[in-house]
C-alpha cells in the first residue's frame, strides 16, 4: 500500500468518521500476490481507485464539470457517476452496492466494482472471494478447500472437499501430515478440530499451497483415499486412527474394559494381494550424473528429489513400506539396485529417470518394461515355464522354482506390462507424454528384479522448458501423484486393462 | 569266442565314440570360432573403386526415431571386412537434417565375427563384436532414448546390411561393458531391432 493511500486513509477519518481497519485483500495473479487495502465506508468495504489504477494499469479521468469519473483500460471505458450505484462498462450498465465516494482527493469504490465492472472491462476474470479475502485475477489456480472433521469410534475422519479437483500429494513428517496442492494459492476454510487427541490442528502451510494437519497424542496411523465429488470437485478422506489402548499402559494387567469393541488396526495392513513393500530407484547418482539439461540440471538430482517425495506420498496413501535404492548422492551399481528390491522381497520396483535427446524439442514422459527378445530363448522359456520338477531321493519329484538370478524379471514380464500400462494412463492425466509412451527395452536395472518392475522416464531434461519443470514443485508433485495413482490402479487391477505385451512399442508412424 | 566278444567290442566302441563326442567333439563344435579380425594393420586387398550401397542409421529430424539413409560404402571382403567398412561409415558425421546417434569422436578399434555352427555345420550363427573407442561412453550425453539410438544404430547397421550376421555385441576399449550410459544391457549380443527405426524416409 502506497504512502499516499495511507495518508488518504488517515485523512478520511474526519469527514466520513467511520474508519475501521478491515484486513486487506490479496490480489492473486500470474505475477504473484499483491495486497489491496480496503476501508469500511458507509457500511461497505471500499477500495481506493488509485490503488486499483496502479494494480490493473488503469487511466482515471475526472470530469470536473459533469462530476463524472472515467476509467479506461487498454480496450474499454467505464463511466461512473458520483451518487449513483451504477457503472457503465462499454455502454452496458452494471449495478454496484454503493456509489463512488469521494474522500478528500481520493475516490473510493465498492469491492464489487472489481468483479462486476473491472473484470468485464479488462476482458479477464476477476473473482472476488470474501471468506478468504482473495481477488483471483485471470487463469490462476486457486482451488476452494473446505475441511470437515467427524469423530468416529477409534478414529477421526477429516474430509477435504477440493473444488475443482487439484493434483496433490500427502506426506508425513513426524507428527505432521502435509497435503500439498499443485496450485498458486488455496481458498481454504479450515475448522477447529473437535478431536484434538487425534487431530490437534488443521492449518495452512507452505506459503499457502498446502494444508498441514498436526496429529494428536493418541494417533497411531493414518490412511487416506480420494473420490470424485460433485461438479468437478474431489474429496480427500483422511482417517487418523487411534491407538487401541489409550495412553501407554504401565502394568501388564488386563486390557482396559473401555477399549472399543472393534478396535481399529494399529497399522493399516495391506489388503489381500496388496502392496507391502515398494522399492523406488532414483536413477544414477554419485559419479554418474546421468543426462544434463541445457542449464546444467543433473538427472541424478531430479530423480532423487522426486523419489523422496514419492516415498512420502506412497507411505501416506497406501501405508506400504517404501525403500529407496539410494537416499543421497552416491554411486550405486545396477545390480545392487535390483538386489535392494529382491532382498527386501519388494512387491514393486520402479526406477526413475529423465530422458535426453539430441533434439531440444523432444518432450514427454515414457514408461519402459523389459523386452525379453533381447535375452534369447532362455529368458522366454523362464517366462513360460517357471517351475521345474526335480527327482527326490525318496523317489517321485518335487517342484522347485529355478530362476537364473540375472533373469529374474522374465517371470514377471506380464505383470510389469500391466504396471507400465497403469502408470502410463495415470501419467497421461497429469503430465505431457512422449509419442512413444510405453516401450520395451533390454534395460540392465530391470532384468534382475524378481517382481513387477518398470522404468519411468519422467520428462526430457534436454528440452529447456522441461528442464525448468523438472526442477519445480508443481511438476514434481504432478509426477508423484501420477505414479501413486498408477500404483493404486495396479493394486486394484493387477490383471490389467489389456492383454500384456500389447504395448505400443512400435514407431510412432 | 569271437561271437561272445562281439557285444563287448561293440559296447567299447560305442563308449569310445561317445566319449570322443562328449569330451572332444561337442566342445569343438560349440566353441565359438573367431574367423577374422580386421584392423588398420591388416587391410585386405580390395578393388579401389568398388562400392556397395548400405543403409546407415541416424537420428530423425524430430528426434523420435532412427532413420535409414542410403550411402555408398567401400566394398570389403570377407564379411568381417565389409562390416568394418560399414561401421566406420556409420561412425561418420550425419548430413542435415539428420543427426548422428553415436557420440562425436568415437572410432572403431576393431571388429570381430564369431561363427557358431550346429553339429552338422549346416546352420551357423554369426555374431559380430564391435569394439568402440572410450568416447562412446565418456562423451555420451545420457538419457535412455539417446542410448537406445546409439546402440541400435550400430546393431542395426551391421545386421540389416549383412544378413549373415544375426547379433552384435558392443565392446568399449576392448572390454565387455554393462551399459554405455546406465540403461541398456550390453552384456550379451543384441539382435536387430527395427522398433527404433522409422522407415518412411529410407532411401
Amino acid at each position: 500500500m502506497s504512502a499516499a493511500a495511507t495518508l488518504t486513509a488517515v485523512l478520511a477519518v474526519a469527514p466520513i468518521g467511520q474508519l475501521q481497519a478491515p484486513p486487506p485483500y490479496t490480489v492473486l495473479s500470474k505475477e504473484g500476490r499483491r495486497p489491496l487495502a480496503v476501508r469500511a465506508l458507509g457500511g461497505h468495504e471500499m477500495v481506493a481507485l488509485e490503488d486499483l489504477a496502479r494494480l490493473f494499469d488503469l487511466t482515471v479521468r475526472e470530469d470536473a464539470l459533469a462530476g463524472g469519473l472515467t476509467i479506461s483500460t487498454k480496450t474499454q471505458t467505464i463511466a461512473l457517476t458520483p451518487g449513483q450505484g451504477l457503472a457503465s462498462v462499454g455502454g452496458r450498465m452494471v449495478s454496484l452496492p454503493a456509489p463512488p465516494t469521494r474522500d478528500g482527493n481520493a475516490w473510493y469504490l465498492p469491492l464489487d466494482f472489481i468483479p462486476r465492472a473491472l473484470g468485464p472491462a479488462l476482458g479477464s476474470r476477476l473473482d472476488l472471494r470474501r471468506p478468504s479475502r482473495l481477488i483471483v485475477a485471470g487463469e490462476v489456480r486457486v482451488p476452494r478447500v473446505t475441511a470437515r472433521v467427524e469423530p468416529q469410534p477409534g478414529l477421526a475422519r477429516l474430509t477435504l472437499t477440493v473444488a475443482p479437483a487439484t493434483p496433490h500429494t500427502i506426506s508425513q513428517e513426524a507428527n505432521r501430515l502435509l497435503i500439498r496442492f499443485v496450485a498458486d494459492a488455496l481458498d481454504a476454510t479450515l475448522p477447529a478440530s473437535p478431536s484434538p487427541d487425534l487431530i490437534q490442528a488443521i492449518r495452512a502451510a507452505d506459503t499457502g499451497v498446502a494444508i498441514a494437519i498436526d496429529l494428536g497424542p493418541r494417533y497411531a496411523s493414518v490412511r487416506s483415499s480420494e473420490a470424485p465429488g460433485d461438479r468437478g470437485a474431489s474429496q480427500i478422506v483422511i482417517d487418523v486412527l487411534a491407538a487401541t489402548t489409550g495412553p501407554a499402559p504401565t502394568t501388564a494387567g488386563p486390557v482396559s474394559p473401555s477399549a472399543p469393541a472393534d478396535p481399529p488396526p494399529l497399522l493399516d495392513p495391506a489388503p489381500p494381494g496388496g502392496l507391502r513393500t515398494i522399492v523406488i530407484d532414483p536413477g544414477h547418482g554419485g559419479d554418474e550424473h546421468g543426462a544434463r539439461g541445457p542449464q546444467g540440471t543433473a538427472e541424478k538430482d531430479v530423480t532423487l528429489a522426486v523419489a523422496r517425495r514419492l516415498k512420502g506420498a506412497i507411505e501416506a496413501r497406501l501405508g506400504a513400506r517404501v525403500l529407496l535404492t539410494r537416499d543421497g548422492d552416491r554411486t550405486v551399481g545396477l545390480d545392487e539396485r535390483a538386489a535392494v528390491a529382491n532382498n527386501n522381497k519388494a512387491d514393486l520396483f520402479i526406477s526413475l529417470h529423465v530422458n535426453s535427446s539430441v533434439r531440444a524439442s523432444v518432450s514427454g514422459a515414457e514408461v519402459f518394461y523389459l523386452s525379453l527378445a533381447d535375452y534369447g530363448d532362455q529368458a522366454q522359456q523362464i517366462a513360460k515355464a517357471g517351475r521345474e520338477a526335480l527327482p527326490t531321493f525318496s523317489g517321485g519329484t518335487r517342484e522347485i522354482e529355478v530362476i537364473l538370478w540375472e533373469m529374474a524379471q522374465a517371470r514377471y514380464i506380464e505383470q510389469s506390462a500391466v504396471l507400465a500400462q497403469h502408470l502410463e494412463a495415470s501419467l497421461r492425466e497429469r503430465v505431457p507424454m512422449s509419442p512413444r509412451a510405453i516401450q520395451q527395452a533390454p534395460f540392465r536395472v530391470l532384468v534382475g528384479a524378481n517382481m513387477p518392475a518398470v522404468l519411468v522416464e519422467m520428462a526430457f531434461i534436454s528440452n529447456p522448458e522441461q528442464e525448468k519443470q523438472l526442477s519445480g514443485n508443481a511438476f514434481q508433485l504432478s509426477l508423484v501423484q501420477a505414479v501413486v495413482d498408477g500404483i493404486v490402479r495396479f493394486q486394484d487391477d493387477p490383471g490389467g486393462p489389456a492383454p500384456a505385451g500389447q504395448a505400443s512399442s512400435g514407431a510412432p508412424n | 569266442m569271437l561271437r561272445r566278444a562281439i557285444p563287448y567290442i561293440a559296447v567299447t566302441a560305442v563308449a569310445a565314440v561317445g566319449a570322443w563326442v562328449l569330451f572332444i567333439g561337442l566342445p569343438r563344435w560349440y566353441q565359438p570360432k573367431p574367423v577374422v579380425e580386421t584392423g588398420a594393420a591388416t587391410p585386405r586387398p580390395t578393388g579401389p573403386e568398388r562400392k556397395i550401397t548400405a543403409t546407415l542409421y541416424f537420428i530423425s529430424e524430430d528426434g523420435m526415431s532412427l532413420t535409414g539413409a542410403q550411402r555408398e560404402v567401400p566394398f570389403g571382403e570377407p564379411v568381417v571386412e565389409q562390416a568394418r567398412r560399414i561401421v566406420e561409415a556409420q561412425l561418420g558425421a550425419a548430413s542435415e537434417p539428420l543427426a548422428s546417434a553415436v557420440p562425436g569422436g568415437t572410432t572403431l578399434r576393431g571388429i570381430y565375427v564369431t561363427e557358431d555352427c550346429d553339429a552338422g555345420g549346416a546352420a551357423c550363427r554369426r555374431d559380430a563384436f564391435v569394439d568402440l573407442s572410450p568416447e562412446a561412453r565418456t562423451r555420451h550425453t545420457g538419457g535412455a532414448l539417446n542410448e537406445l539410438f546409439t546402440i541400435y544404430a550400430i546393431v542395426n547397421v551391421v545386421t540389416v546390411n549383412l544378413p549373415a550376421i544375426s547379433r552384435v555385441q558392443i565392446l568399449v576399449d576392448g572390454n565387455e561393458v554393462d551399459t554405455l550410459a546406465g540403461h541398456v544391457d550390453l552384456r550379451r549380443p543384441l539382435e536387430k531391432n527395427l522398433t527404433w527405426v522409422r522407415t518412411a524416409k529410407e532411401g
